[in-house]
């Protein structure tokens, strides 16, 4: 079956009675799909990446999201994640004192766990086994498995190790939120090489990019701009090549056109 | 809890006379020299006021101990090894163990020594037996130069009428190679005055792991207790305390390690247990080249109370010493940590460093740390600091969001917290244990 990430009407903010961030978004994504989503700063790209995933900062005031009919809403950040869900944060945490190998491989228990509570867990040379083929495959060096989570990591590290969980917990749908924010080229085309080779046939994925840039290295099937806390376009990879040429400042005149007209 | 504490009342002192001491020795035949100790360590205590206001007990408000149940001495009524979870009883410090020590109310339920230890001069027995068998050691050593009466109201209580305890001794270049385990519990209430003394002469090593624990018990108790750590020049002292009183018990002890030329002590001490517990746990850098480290570990949950006293002494010059505390609290606990590095005026070339870092758990609990330095030479390295942090909501929403329960994510930073720490110790066994307490805590 091929799963489906369905986002309705979606309304969040900060607090109850705060101004809304997202206002109405409508999104479904299928396994197999790679979605962009663009945007100009503050329009709320990062606002929907973490209400998607379960933040507990952020209120949903209206609207749903299904994951294959399942209601995310209901579930907490941990359940979301066992559905199939993962986000790639845009600014990793440092957790001092717990290492990425010891993060991960509870993270893999936790499922097993949830699916056989009797579960012992995943066998330490099977996972050490997987660990330095995922690393391998993402020219991540192994000491890195034994490194403090995130802990004096440069920002193309912290981003390696968010696609590194993403190839080990294999999620169905994932969520990619400024992935390519401080990267340089080289550490982009790693980045955009572990993608392409997850994203496929297992695994629809949403690129939120505020650039155009790792565009040129993940090719998407659908492009989708965020204004205001709404989609306000949607269409093919030329749209990308639309908005790097026109700017945002070209979506801003033609919505607040708009605004102004349904006014 | 309130900042400010209003003491309209004085603490009460324990219920005890002279006439306990001198029958206390006349019960065990002591020599005259040890009676005469106690009599002169009785006389001090007597002029000495309940210590409640001075700077390092004024936080420190332990009035509400029951003295009528916490200073009946502990008898032994039979009780044995069986009574010790095995916890208490597994090797921490090693696969082999050189020896156990068991004590139990007091009384001695098990002793086992290592012919090849045995064999070397090694001394391993219960403070009865060596005053008996080794009296000229234990009068040259016993709360002459570590832990002295003088030290305190509790350091004079516990000269005038200590009751049973561990004596170690390592001979010049011996090595004790196999660790030596004293277990000291209760399972009854009542007062434990007990002491660890522990001499290393000079060039040789050892490492002693000490637990003390009591059964769970409705009445209040005490351990009024010292712990003396005597490394000769170039000697090696690796030791291990981990203390598990039950909810009852109001520790006041005096723990001290005096460090000589060259000599090395590393000091790992662990406080789970207690209702109270009033620690002065003292590293003495007393020859040129001393190297001390000391790792404290705590974690007070439900009304505990850890009142940690540390204080580094750098009285020779060359000398280096590391002191890592790390704690946590939860629930409407207290913990309080003062730190001090002193040295000796002209003590150049010294290096001490002293750092208590926690995390606070509830908003009800209350955790307090306060370093402090008095050097008195100019060509030194000293640090301190302390750091307070909580459990925060945007590490414990990362973890999830990779499909870990909350429960599962708090523990793991929580124990990440605590890493720093448990890389400082040598013995897997003891970091996996505190891993466990850890835990215990959480969950429990």
């Amino acid at each position: 079956m091929v799963a489906t990430l369905e986002i309705r009407n979606l309304h969040a903010s900060v607090d109850a009675e705060d101004d809304l961030i997202l206002n109405g978004v409508n999104l479904t994504i299928r396994q197999g799909e790679v979605h962009a989503l663009m945007g100009p700063n503050g329009s709320g790209k990062s606002t929907l990446a973490n209400v998607l995933m379960g933040n507990p900062a952020y209120v949903v005031r209206e609207g749903q999201i299904l994951l294959d009919g399942e209601d995310l809403l209901e579930m907490e950040a941990d359940e979301r994640s066992r559905a199939g869900l993962f986000l790639a944060f845009q600014y990793p945490v440092a957790i001092p004192g717990v290492t990425l190998g010891n993060f991960l491989r509870h993270a893999i228990n936790a499922r097993l766990k949830a699916e056989d509570p009797e579960s012992k867990g995943i066998p330490i040379p099977q996972f050490a086994r997987m660990m330095r083929q995922k690393m391998s495959a993402l020219q991540i060096d192994q000491s890195f498995a034994g490194r403090y989570l995130n802990e004096g990591f440069s920002g193309g590290e912290k981003k390696r190790a968010e696609i590194l969980q993403m190839a080990v917990l294999e999620p169905r749908i994932a969520v990619l939120d400024e992935t390519d924010s401080g990267l340089d080229i080289d550490a982009l085309r790693i980045v955009a090489d572990g993608v392409n080779s997850l994203a496929g046939p297992d695994m629809g994925a949403l690129v939120i990019t505020h650039y155009q840039r790792i565009l040129n290295h993940i090719k998407p099937d659908f492009v989708h701009v965020l204004y205001d806390g709404r989609i306000v376009e949607s269409g093919g990879p030329a749209l990308a090549l639309e908005l790097e040429e026109k700017g945002y400042e070209w979506v801003r005149e033609k919505h607040s056109m708009l605004q102004a007209a349904e006014a | 809890m309130a900042v400010v504490r209003r003491r309209s009342t004085l603490p009460q002192a324990p219920v005890y006379a002279k006439a306990d001491v001198e029958a206390l020795s006349e019960k065990h035949d002591e020599p005259g020299w040890m009676r005469e100790r106690r009599i002169r360590a009785w006389e001090l205590y007597e002029s000495t006021p309940m210590p409640y206001m001075e700077e390092e007990w004024r936080r420190t408000d332990y009035r509400h101990i029951r003295w009528d149940q916490a200073s009946t001495m502990v008898v032994a009524n039979g009780a044995g090894a069986e009574q010790v979870p095995a916890k208490h009883l597994e090797p921490l410090t090693g696969e082999e163990q050189g020896g156990l020590l068991v004590l139990v109310d007091g009384k001695v339920v098990r002793r086992e020594l290592a012919d090849e230890l045995r064999d070397q001069g090694i001394v391993f027995a219960d403070l009865r037996t060596a005053l008996r068998e080794h009296e000229e050691l234990l009068r040259k050593h016993f709360m002459t130069t570590a832990v002295k009466a003088s030290e305190g109201k509790f350091a004079a209580l516990h000269a005038a009428l200590w009751d049973h305890g561990a004596f170690i001794f390592v001979p010049r270049n011996r090595q004790a190679t196999l660790p030596l385990h004293v277990v000291c519990y209760n399972s009854t209430s009542g007062s434990a005055m007990g002491h660890v003394l522990v001499v290393l002469e000079e060039n040789a090593g050892a490492t002693v792991q000490v637990e003390y624990a009591s059964s769970p018990g409705d009445e209040h108790a005490s351990y009024i207790g010292a712990t003396e750590l005597i490394v000769g020049d170039a000697g090696n002292l690796r030791f291990v305390s981990l203390q598990d009183w039950n909810r009852e018990t109001f520790e006041f002890s005096h723990q001290r390690g005096l460090v000589g030329r060259d000599a090395q002590l590393d000091w790992v001490n662990g406080v789970m247990g207690s209702r109270l517990t009033k620690a002065f746990i003292e590293v003495d850098a007393v020859g040129t080249g001393a190297n001390a480290r000391v790792s404290g570990f705590f974690f007070a949950d439900h009304g505990q109370f850890f009142d940690l006293d540390t204080q580094q002494n750098h009285n020779a010059p060359l000398t280096n010493t590391d002191l890592l505390f790390k704690g946590a609290a939860r629930d409407n606990a207290r913990t309080l940590w003062q730190g001090m590095i002193k040295s000796l005026p002209k003590m150049q070339k010294i290096d001490g460093y002293q750092v208590c870092r926690n995390l606070m758990l509830s908003d009800e609990a209350r955790m307090d740390s306060i370093p402090g330095l008095e050097i008195e030479a100019d060509d030194v390295a000293c640090s301190h600091a302390a750091t307070f942090g909580t459990l925060e909501e945007e590490p414990i929403y990362y973890l999830m969001s990779r499909g870990i329960t909350r429960p599962q994510a708090q523990l793991m930073i929580i124990e990440g917290f605590f890493d720093e720490l448990l890389q400082r110790i040598p013995f897997d066994p003891v970091r996996r244990r505190l891993m466990d307490e850890i835990e215990a805590k959480i969950i429990g």
